[in-house]
């Protein structure tokens, strides 16, 4: 692929930008006074602002390349991980779990784990998270390097640098409140980069009905019957009859259930947003604000993608066509990038090359800020120095920032090296989130969950995701990275993503149950007034 | 303590960006409308920006003045 030459107006664009992110972060660094006002912006954040941060913060490289690619490959069944899987975890999370998280003025999700449960429940999680988070942060940064070296032909570690300095910049000055405020600033940036985008693509495909005929024809080419690219329910029936191959049970109960509750409800890249609001009402109004723009998503993320598969398949009036892999196989991941360029003239580009850098750095802010407080409050706090001063946590916030950039520049190197880095992150997200959400639920629902029960659960939650991993496999995939690792492969899934929402629904099962047993043989230690305050006033805060 | 009202830097950096896209639509040559199949996307997605920054600002502006001019730059602290 050729590189963009970018233009001079392009160029200031993205100067403009990267001037506005920076200078929120030295603004807002006059205000952080304390350790609240830098991990939690001081409790300080209004609704619309925390909503639309909670949006943003998963907004990130995989949302915006990831379901576009899903979009060509998968068609209009993508939209279920919006419709099915994030709206109704949203309004879940916003109804019942915020008023267990705010009211009981936890700090962060592990400090949740700890009050509800034991120390060594809490520990687990934090440490499983803060690595997660850095990781998922490198893989951001990554990805972006990769983006714009092919695109732009910028050097990989300029583009690596760079990134790290700009959030690193952004995020030591101001904490969480700089995160949060950028992360608004993006999200609007994307949405007024990406629209322009689907209604060019639109016009070229010949508008949305040529659009339904052109992807009948994709569906056919691949042996599907008509439609199976353009409806999203009458197909679900059977895993066969779809693109995706999934079912409908692994749809309702892996993604519907599992994975989307598990990763709104306990992740707390994204909680941090709904708990840094100004009250139990504006934090539980957060979730609620996000998901409606969320239902709007998949027009502006998955729709180019199917554009993109029709053009390839029909040519439309410019000759838009996704390019192959060296395997033979389409390049799914280009489709943002390759329309960027093919629609947008220069000053338009520039735009929309910063809404791509924004979607990017707002995933790497999201998880920098989450393990910067995890760290902070949940490992040097909890284990390390438990009589640190508030200054002092105030700098180690600082420090943790610094460390946790330089540990993701270091894994967005690692995966360079390394093909399937991405599947494996996506896979541990499957072991980690979908146990946790059972713990949850039981610790949350059922006053009589022990803590030797939920660390018990959750362990045998991540076994049992790592054995289902180990014994299926998806079709045509080597074992590994992809599943099939203990040397006896029990079923082959027609796609990893069924492979995927089936790992999630054994682990959420072996969780739920081993939660429970454990917990019926366990003595229940924490008094009733410690379970009312991790269950809350929960009943005047739901009236 | 309170923080600014974040639709003033959000409507300055839309009116800005706004300008620079409308002038890029000023100079654009037949190419860049064929690209963007006839229409000059340019000047008319930068007008639509400068109109999204105006109206964020108009509605900071609106909100401080209703708190009270001791309030212009921290307008945002208790609205929901």
């Amino acid at each position: 692929m050729k590189p963009i030459r970018l233009e001079l107006i392009d160029g200031a664009i993205l100067v403009v930008y990267f001037a506005f992110v920076l200078g929120i972060g030295f603004v807002l660094k006059r205000h952080m006074r304390s350790s609240t006002d830098f991990f939690l912006s001081g409790r300080l954040i209004p609704t619309w602002v925390a909503g639309l941060a909670f949006l943003s913060a998963n907004l990130g490289a995989q949302e915006v390349i990831g379901m576009a690619a899903s979009g060509a490959k998968y068609g209009i069944m993508t939209s279920h991980f919006y419709w099915v899987g994030a709206i109704p975890a949203m309004v879940f999370v916003a109804v019942f779990m915020m008023p267990f998280y705010y009211g009981s003025k936890a700090r962060s999700v592990p400090e949740y784990l700890k009050l509800r449960f034991d120390e060594k429940t809490r520990a687990l999680n934090a440490m499983t998270f803060a690595v997660m988070t850095v990781f998922s942060s490198g893989i951001s940064m990554y990805a972006m390097a990769l983006l714009l070296n092919l695109i732009l032909g910028w050097d990989f570690n300029v583009s690596v640098w760079l990134s790290a300095i700009i959030v690193l910049l952004y995020i030591s000055l101001g904490g969480l409140t700089s995160a949060i405020y950028n992360e608004v600033m993006q999200f609007f940036l994307i949405i007024a980069g990406f629209a322009p985008l689907v209604f060019l693509g639109l016009r070229d495909v010949g508008g949305w009905s040529r659009l339904q005929m052109r992807l009948d024809e994709v569906a056919t080419a691949q042996h599907f019957a008509p439609g199976a690219f353009s409806h999203s329910w009458t197909f679900i029936g059977n895993a066969a009859d779809n693109p995706m191959g999934v079912g409908w049970l692994a749809m309702l109960m892996g993604l519907g259930f599992v994975l989307s509750f598990g990763y709104w409800c306990t992740d707390f890249l994204v909680i941090q947003r709904a708990m840094a609001a100004k009250s139990m009402a504006a934090a539980r109004r957060t979730p609620l604000v996000a998901a409606v723009p969320k239902m709007l998503f998949p027009f502006l993320v998955i729709l180019p993608g199917m554009i993109a598969i029709a053009l390839t398949q029909h040519q439309g009036a410019s000759g838009f066509a996704l390019p192959n892999k060296p395997d033979g196989s389409l390049n799914y991941d280009l489709v943002i990038p390759l329309m960027l360029r093919h629609y947008f003239p220069s000053g338009i580009l520039g735009l929309g090359l910063t809404a791509l850098m924004a979607s990017f750095m707002s995933g790497m802010a999201g998880n920098v800020t989450a393990f910067n407080t995890v760290w902070t409050y949940d490992i040097y706090q909890a284990y390390l120095r438990p009589r640190a001063s508030d200054s002092g946590l105030l700098w180690m916030g600082r420090a943790a920032t610094v460390v946790g950039i330089v540990i993701s520049v270091g894994a967005a190197y690692f995966a360079a090296h390394f093909n399937n880095i991405m599947d494996l992150l996506q896979l541990v997200f499957a072991f980690v989130n979908a146990p946790l959400f059972a713990t949850f639920l039981l610790g949350m629902f059922w006053r009589r969950t022990t803590g030797h029960g939920a660390f018990v659960g959750l362990l045998s939650g991540i076994l049992a995701a790592a054995i289902h991993h180990g014994l299926t496999q998806p079709m045509g995939a080597q074992p590994l990275v992809k599943g099939g690792w203990l040397g006896h492969v029990l079923r082959i899934y027609p796609s990893e993503m069924a492979q995927n929402f089936w790992t999630a629904i054994f682990a959420w099962t072996t969780c739920f149950v081993v939660t429970i047993l454990i917990s019926l043989v366990t003595p229940q230690k924490k008094s009733n007034t410690e379970l009312s305050s991790a269950h809350l006033r929960r009943t005047n805060d739901l009236v | 303590m309170s923080y600014f009202d974040l639709r003033l830097p959000l409507g300055w950096l839309f009116v800005i960006l706004g300008a620079l896209i409308v002038c890029a639509g000023f100079g654009a040559q037949v190419t860049s409308e064929e690209m963007s199949l006839g229409w000059n996307v340019d000047f008319l997605w930068g007008a639509v920006m400068i109109g999204f920054g105006l109206i964020c600002l108009w509605f900071a502006r609106r909100y401080a003045k209703k708190r009270g001019p001791s309030n212009l730059a921290n307008a945002d602290s208790d609205r929901s």
